[in-house]
């Protein structure tokens, strides 16, 4: 799923000072289970909005609702329910969500309550952690199922970099070196050769290096 | 500055059996402080960060939770929730430029115990100090 934290509440408030109403709009999806944007935070961060105006000696009116997706136009078509609501929308969707509505909005201000920060898992309950950079040219096949470019720091695609101790990478000793996993699992499975293989110089056009990137699949288009 | 704080005291029922002694009475008699108005609730595991946040926005000045000792409470793990959403208001306040230390959590024995009323004075006089809450504008 995609990972977002909220943003520090100072630059939320500073982004609605002049706003008298405002939508907080949540994501019933990714941010809902990363615990960022769901339903609940909204509600969180729509009392938070409310304290930090009226430190400021000020008041502003919320309206608190939640969409299903924000990354899709048929439900980005459901804002029209709080049409005269608001002066701006504050959305707990990652970017995507943000960008979405102002595709399609062309009259309504959008403001991102969140950092949108990786796509993720939830290793233990209350931390999630990177696992893929969508690249675009998966080489999980060749690696034991460990992502070398979201997981290395350095993104190195032909073993480790060789600054790894005891399993951990040298940029800190809370991460492990992935380079490391890749080789213990694969010898695990008795492909400890696949190591050796040199990888290619890679084509980073696929990795948004080439601009923004568009997936188009005709068999569900009409 | 002297001024009559608003304070608003979240207690599970079992660490807050006092505030029923006496018909309610014991309270008073043991110099609980007026300015603290008792919510009871089943749990303080049950209590959500909004809730919290609510008793700011109606105006309390300072808002604290007393819930079960951490290795003894009777939900189990309901006083370590609580003090972990205490724990995330506070950081908010911080955020926003509000002292922090007008939350906080406090986890004490269940039943009739003194200390119940001594964090009670604390909080009061810790609210006194700081002064009227910044959302009161
Ligand atoms: S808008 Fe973002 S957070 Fe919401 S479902 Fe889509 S991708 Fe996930
Ligand atoms: S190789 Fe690319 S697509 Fe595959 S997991 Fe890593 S970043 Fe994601």
């Amino acid at each position: 799923m995609i990972v977002a934290e909220r943003k520090p509440m100072a630059e939320i408030v500073e982004m609605v000072q002049d706003c008298k109403k405002i939508l907080v709009l949540a994501c019933r999806g990714c941010v809902t289970v990363c615990s960022a944007g769901g339903e609940r935070e909204a509600e969180i961060l729509s009392s938070l909005i409310r304290l930090g105006m009226k430190k400021a000696g000020k008041s502003i009116e919320i309206t608190t609702g939640s969409l299903v997706r924000q990354c899709d136009r048929e439900y980005i078509d459901e804002i029209d329910q709080w049409d005269g609501q608001y002066d701006a929308v504050v959305s707990t969707a990652c970017g995507v969500g943000v960008n979405f509505i102002s595709n399609l909005r062309k009259d309504t201000m959008v403001y991102p309550a969140l950092n949108t920060t990786f796509f993720g898992g939830s290793a233990e309950q209350g931390e999630w952690t990177e696992q893929c950079a969508g690249c675009g040219d998966c080489v999980l096949h060749l690696t034991g199922g460990l992502c070398p470019v979201a997981r290395c720091a350095k993104s190195l695609m032909n073993g480790p970099c060789g600054g790894s101790v005891d399993g951990k990478c040298e940029i800190h000793r809370d991460v492990e070196c992935i380079w490391q996993s890749i080789h213990d699992r694969l010898a695990s499975f008795d492909r400890s050769a696949q190591m050796e293989v040199i990888a290619p110089i890679r084509d980073w056009s696929t990795a948004g290096h080439g601009g923004p990137r568009k997936v188009v699949r005709d068999d569900l288009t009409v | 500055m002297s001024f009559d704080p608003v304070i608003t005291l979240f207690s599970c029922h079992y660490t807050s059996q006092q505030s029923c002694a006496a018909e309610g009475k014991e309270l008073e008699q043991l110099g609980f402080p007026s300015s603290i108005n008792l919510v009871r609730v089943p749990c303080t595991g049950k209590l959500q960060i909004t809730t919290l946040l609510k008793a700011f926005e109606d105006g309390a000045d300072g808002v604290y939770v007393v819930g079960c000792p951490e290795d003894g409470c009777h939900n189990v793990k309901g006083s370590i929730r609580a003090a972990k959403r205490v724990a995330a208001v506070r950081a908010a306040l911080e955020e926003l430029g509000v002292e922090g230390e007008r939350v906080q959590m406090y986890h004490l024995p269940r039943g009739l115990h003194p200390e119940f009323v001594a964090k009670g004075k604390e909080m009061d006089a810790r609210i006194r100090d700081l002064g009227p809450s910044p959302f009161s504008n």
